[in-house]
């Protein structure tokens, strides 16, 4: 098992690599740059700071220059925020990202997996029909109109929680955020969870179950709900790298530090550095927990094995 | 005839579908008295597995059974799901198809096995291990302690519905109903499972119902035998009646198709014509007529079931007179 997680682990570094190439060359070939601004800056200024940020180089060259900082772990200059490195940035935001969206896909899952279960057990009832269609709406609603109805309501309605902010993360300011997050997964995962419950409940080993004489609690816990479970943690993996590395509705609405809103910025103001690095972080989190996944999926289901 | 065990009577399976109601079972009656090996024959379709399915409540979520299944003095498909689960596992077990789908993967065999006995009889631990163990040799498992702490999936086919017997047998059933126990498997483990029941039944005071659509099969192990088409027993008796005699056209008709040793080379197959009924939409009467060669008329009536001599009866008109028969 630790053998198979090195060996994934080394196995990413090309991917890893063919990501940086592609962004390196991507931005740089959209148009404009860093230095562009609605008042032109004098000509000798601009080549100055171009000369600084080795911007005058060709591509190759600077490529080159950046491959090697980043062989030292260092991400460069944010180009836009001044006096920061990429680094800097990174991971000053990432904490308060992290923290949002770990307890929103918690809050997903502890609401999402039970919902569809019990949907599942119920199928065709009243029951399953009404939560299939709110887990229909939560799937179809977006962010950045959920957002701004709750801030609405309890922020300002009802006034039982702050609109905004994040006061190093106080409950009472998780609350909002965390809700309108979460949403879209818990109907994601409700619907998943239903879909495969159902499949595994048809199945002959379930049958065999029944047969036994075992109580129906016995059955589903023990020898459905492991299995019903693997679609979900698939859809895992990928959801939690997204989730973590930040929502830009979600942090801009309620004006949260996190990460999210670089990914935006990062591309407008064409900030070079700051780009590359939120790519190759998000990217590191996908592998990671593509990773985490695969060895999830061997402790669920024994006849998964890694060699 | 010993006392009678598990009864079945009217017994009515159906289906709700998207193309309609499929009845499966149309008033099947079966008696099965205590320590009789008795098998149930039909070609796919004929309702034979889902009338035992629905005996232990183990219908698909569309199907619906009516009817009365007597147990004791209990009728089975009225019984609440606790009520039921205190009978099977325990005093009916059964043995399903397909032994490669049939046990929970991701659980080792002797949790698998050891729940059963932790359920009916409160044993765990070291006295449930010892039962576990006791069973699997009796099902003649090779390196049964070995086994108990594997995955299915590290067990072969035939190891695996040794297990499915096991499980079966762990807390010694009065009834043991075994579903095509053999289909899924290759021949030569075909042969040594057979020969496994053979042995149970003849060890054990427990009665057998072989459910299966071979006929070679029926003849090694059972005594008694019941003929199903359309979802009715048209046919029962003594095995040895039933292949001399046949008092139902079906059943000659199945007795013939069985290719024979000394078939000449080259001669086509005997088959019965046409094809089984749909059984969204049943034809009046004998369900069989549209395929048998000696319909009258009065086939336009459903026929009853008609007792002949030696404990033989049959669903037909014309029972003893078309020329088979007792």
């Amino acid at each position: 098992m630790l053998n198979y997680a090195v060996r994934r682990i080394l196995g990413a570094i090309p991917t890893l690599f063919i990501i940086i190439t592609l962004t390196f060359f991507l931005i740089r070939l959209a148009p404009g740059g860093p230095f562009d601004q609605e008042q032109t800056l004098p000509p000798e200024i601009e080549a100055n700071l171009k000369a600084a940020y080795h911007l005058d180089k060709p591509m190759l060259v600077q490529y080159g220059y950046y491959l090697s900082n980043l062989a030292r772990g260092d991400f460069g200059p944010s180009f836009k925020f001044k006096d920061f490195t990429v680094t800097q940035l990174i991971w000053q935001g990432f904490p308060v990202s992290m923290r949002l969206g770990l307890t929103a896909m918690l809050v997903a899952l502890f609401v999402g997996i039970p919902l569809g279960s019990y949907a599942a057990l119920r199928q065709n009832s009243r029951v399953d029909y009404s939560v299939m269609t709110v887990a229909m709406v939560g799937v179809a609603i977006p962010n950045f109109v959920v957002a701004p109805l709750l801030s609405l309501i309890f922020g300002i309605y009802l006034g039982w929680l702050p609109v905004a902010g994040w006061n190093d993360g106080a409950l009472s300011h998780l609350i909002l955020p965390v809700t309108a997050l979460s949403l879209p997964y818990i109907a994601y995962i409700a619907r998943l969870t239903r879909g495969s419950m159902i499949e595994v409940l048809g199945t002959n080993y379930v049958r065999t179950a029944r047969a036994k004489g075992l109580p129906e609690r016995t059955v589903i816990t023990r020898h459905a709900f492991k299995a019903a479970l693997l679609p979900v943690v698939s859809f895992l993996g990928p959801a939690t790298a997204r989730i973590i590395s930040g929502s830009l509705v979600i942090e801009q609405i309620f004006g949260l530090p996190g990460i999210g809103r670089y990914f935006v910025q990062g591309a407008l103001n064409r900030d070079y550095t700051l780009v590359m690095g939120v790519v190759i972080f998000y990217a590191t989190l996908i592998i990671l927990f593509n990773l985490v996944v695969d060895l999830v999926y061997a402790w669920l289901d024994p006849r998964v094995q890694y060699e | 005839m010993s006392s009678s065990l598990l009864t079945i009577e009217g017994l009515q399976v159906r289906f709700e579908t998207a193309d309609g109601e499929v009845s499966a079972v149309n008033g099947m009656d079966l008696d099965i008295g205590q320590g009789e090996r008795i098998a149930v024959v039909g070609e796919s379709g004929s309702g034979k597995s889902q009338a035992f399915l629905a005996c232990l409540g183990l219908l698909a979520r569309n199907g619906s059974a009516h009817g009365q299944v007597r147990w004791q003095d209990l009728n089975l498909l009225e019984l609440s799901q606790q009520k039921l689960n205190t009978i099977r596992g325990r005093h009916i077990g059964m043995v399903f198809q397909d032994p490669m789908t049939a046990l929970t993967p991701h659980l080792k065999v002797g949790r698998q096995l050891n729940e059963v006995l932790e359920i009916h009889r409160g044993q765990t631990g070291t006295l449930a291990r010892q039962r576990c163990l006791e069973v699997l040799d009796q099902v003649r498992m090779p390196d049964p302690d070995k086994r108990l702490d594997q995955y299915p999936h590290e067990l072969s086919g035939g190891m695996r519905q040794r297990v499915m017997i096991a499980m079966a047998l762990l807390c010694e059933p009065k009834v043991l109903i075994a579903d095509e126990p053999t289909t899924a498997l290759d021949v030569t483990i075909q042969a040594e499972i057979l020969a496994l029941f053979k042995d149970l039944v003849e060890q054990q005071s427990m009665a057998l119902v072989l459910i299966t659509h071979d006929l070679g099969v029926v003849a090694g192990l059972c005594e008694r035998a019941a003929v199903m088409y359309a979802g009715r027993v048209v046919e029962a008796g003594s095995v040895a009646d039933l292949f001399t005699a046949p008092a139902h056209p079906y059943t000659a008709g199945l007795i013939g198709s069985t290719p024979k040793l000394k078939q000449a080379y080259g001669e086509p197959m005997p088959t019965i014509p046409g094809q089984p009924p749909n059984l969204s939409n049943l034809p009046v009467g004998c369900a069989f007529r549209p395929r048998c060669r000696y319909g009258i008329e009065r086939c336009a009536e459903r026929p009853k079931f008609k007792p002949l001599a030696d404990g033989q009866g049959a669903a037909c008109h014309r029972a003893g007179e078309w020329g088979g028969g007792a």
